[in-house]
């Protein structure tokens, strides 16, 4: 198992959410202050560097336009990262690229950060939340199709090594590819991908990407790793897919004590509570297929948009598998549980820090996560565990 | 078979693309192109059209019941497919009507085949960019609330009321489906192609742009421009219309519409 810390570098300082339609998209910039801002970047990056010093590995995404998350361009914060950290690896989940009109350049990026790092880079891709539509003027159409081709050209690219080549997609078109520099690990840095539906999950497999799902709680990851599963074994990859292909991100508070606790708990659940969206940028035309749209216009909009409410509470984000918050051994039982409901899974995506949550409990919640429950993690889910279930796999 | 507006369906492949196509009516051929809501025979000025025209009126790609090929995204290609279809219905020369985004539609096909419409009548419609760089031209439909789009499109809102719960599961996700399309088609750039306004001067029939009074996304100013590009055409406006105004004043629609369609050559009305 490893561990990752995972911060979305969110502005917290916001008027109070009666004042304003929507925490993403349109709220407007005047209320970020730039000396605040700055400083909270000095803040997060400082938060993974004692991470890194615990022996946790680094995390990072990327949204647009919104107060969660303020790292509109994750591989320039990515590239910071590489300089001021020595072992850790940097993941990035990850590049939005159905919404980036240039492969070639997110390629470039990449292998930017890997020669940077020297061959830390675990490069991400996501095709990205329906709120990054009207921010990034993207077509909410066909964003699954961008991204396959996408996602096809960036490996090409970086395994090409004889001069230029040249594509003529569907979507993407570049006639003298040779880009330099070139990764530094070889063939290249692993690829992730997130999906929270199982369909998305299938293809992922059928590749041998680590999948990675947010937030999707005990029953909606269980059926996006069944899938990856079957993915995996249809595209004859072998029967066995260890969990270090599977990864799941929770919000995660470990306290000193249950007090502790406690406080640290209801300050991230700010994640699930503050993303006031409207129905226009959570719904866009085409985000989702038309049956499944059919659903939300009578009123069905799924978990994922369910368990995102102002009214959920720390009890009821813990039960449903979004958040492991408690004492070490608490968290310790909660990741376990969730593991064997969901079949296993290799990386931790630790959610650490949200909101109003300070920089004295961020800290100290890394510290008791990697010193009084990773260990154990570790030792009982080694990477090479085969995930699965022991039942399932003998009725087979 | 026809329903009680007199139009029956059928399914017609052009470019590999299978088509939905309501045909119906007696008279003079009309090609009737949709708008973002796509094409259904229920609204009573479908029945008004059929009682005087034979009505042809696709379902386009991604709309209602036809296909949408992975190679197709903007209107100009789907104005290639309607050429085909002109020739397939042997329309040497026919009358064009179209709504909105059949609008625009209509106005590509005149285009490129000026000699082939003979009066060309554009409802509401969008395709052109006339306006300056930092102000749309047509509100962002797509990123305001469902309850103001339904005021800018309608004049009386409950006109344009729909209830989800009494749709079926198969109604829903063909007004799913539109939209998308329309999304598919209009994103980028925003409800317009660049190149139109460089071809509207092309258009060789008689055009009469309709408006409705209370059209809260396409605008007075928009149509007007917009006519002042094709060589012969005036502007009708519809009171107590909105975006639609077919739907909401089908009497008066029709009746504008006639008048055009069967007087004189230049769009004035009189030579």
């Amino acid at each position: 198992m490893r561990a990752w810390h995972f911060s979305e570098t969110a502005y917290p300082y916001l008027p109070p959410s009666e004042e304003y339609e929507s925490i993403r998209v349109s709220l407007p910039n005047r209320i970020y202050d730039p000396r605040k801002g700055a400083a909270l970047y000095d803040r997060y990056i400082d938060e993974w560097q004692i991470a890194e010093e615990e022996g946790v590995e680094i995390m990072l995404n990327e949204h647009h336009q919104t107060a969660t998350c303020v790292d509109p361009a994750a591989p320039l914060l990515l590239a910071a990262l590489a300089r001021v950290t020595k072992k850790a690896r940097l993941l990035i989940l990850g590049n939005p690229i159905a919404n980036r009109r240039q492969p070639v350049r997110v390629a470039e990026e990449m292998a930017m950060v890997d020669m940077l790092s020297h061959g830390r880079l675990e490069a991400g891709f996501v095709r990205g939340v329906p709120y990054e539509i009207s921010a990034g003027n993207s077509n909410p159409v066909r964003m699954n199709e961008r991204f396959a081709e996408a996602l096809d050209l960036i490996v090409k690219v970086w395994t090409s090594h004889d001069g230029p080549f040249s594509h003529e997609g569907r979507f993407f078109h570049h006639r003298q590819i040779n880009i330099w520099p070139r990764p530094y690990q070889q063939p290249h840095p692993p690829v992730w991908v997130s999906t929270t539906t199982p369909a998305g999950a299938q293809r992922v497999g059928a590749k041998g990407f680590v999948q990675a799902t947010f937030l999707t709680g005990y029953d909606g990851t269980r059926r996006v790793y069944d899938s990856y599963r079957q993915g995996w074994r249809e595209a004859g990859r072998g029967e066995d897919v260890p969990i270090d292909r599977l990864a799941y991100a929770a919000l995660v508070y470990v306290g000193d004590n249950e007090a502790d606790a406690r406080v640290g708990a209801e300050k991230i659940l700010w994640y699930i509570r503050a993303n006031k969206v409207p129905p226009h940028f959570a719904f866009p035309p085409g985000y989702a297929p038309p049956a499944a749209f059919a659903k939300i216009m009578r009123g069905d909009v799924g978990d994922q948009h369910r368990n995102f409410s102002a009214q959920a509470t720390v009890e009821g984000t813990i039960n449903a598998g979004l958040m492991m918050a408690g004492t070490p051994d608490q968290v310790y039982a909660q990741i376990r549980k969730m593991y064997d409901h969901v079949g296993g899974f290799g990386h931790l995506l630790i959610m650490g820090q949200a909101g109003h949550l300070e920089h004295d409990e961020t800290v100290r919640s890394i510290r008791n996560f990697a010193r009084h429950v990773y260990p154990r993690l570790k030792a009982e889910m080694p990477d090479a565990t085969v995930s699965g279930f022991a039942s399932a796999a003998a009725a087979e | 078979m026809s329903d009680a507006s007199g139009m029956a369906r059928e399914t017609i492949t052009l470019a590999g693309i299978e088509i939905e196509l309501h045909e119906g009516g007696s008279g003079p051929p009309l090609l009737f192109l949709h708008g973002a809501s796509g094409f259904t025979s229920d609204p009573p000025y479908v029945r008004l059209l059929a009682q005087r025209r034979r009505v042809i009126a696709p379902s386009h790609p991604g709309f209602g019941a036809s296909g949408l090929p992975l190679w197709l995204d903007t209107i100009d290609d789907i104005a290639h497919l309607y050429l085909e279809l002109m020739d397939r219905r042997g329309l040497a020369r026919v009358d064009v009507v179209g709504t909105s985004l059949g609008g625009w539609l209509a106005a590509e096909i005149a285009t490129k085949v000026p000699e082939r419409i003979g009066k060309l009548v554009l409802v509401g419609p969008v395709g052109v960019k006339l306006g300056p760089p930092d102000k749309l031209d047509i509100p962002d439909v797509f990123a305001m609330a469902q309850d103001k789009v339904m005021r800018l499109i309608y004049h009386d809102v409950d006109k344009g009321k729909v209830d989800f719960s009494k749709m079926t599961d198969a109604q829903l996700t063909v007004f799913a489906r539109n939209r998308e399309t329309t999304a598919l088609l209009t994103w980028e750039p925003w409800m317009h192609n660049p190149k139109l306004r460089h071809r509207l001067h092309r258009i060789a029939s008689p055009t009469l742009f309709i408006r409705g009074a209370s059209d809260g996304l396409v605008s007075a100013d928009y149509v007007d421009g917009y006519a002042r590009l094709i060589p012969n055409a005036r502007v009708t406006t519809i009171a107590e219309a909105g975006h639609a105004p077919q739907v909401e004043q089908p009497e008066e629609f029709a009746r504008a519409l006639f008048a055009f369609l069967d007087g004189g050559a230049q769009a004035g009305g009189t030579r």
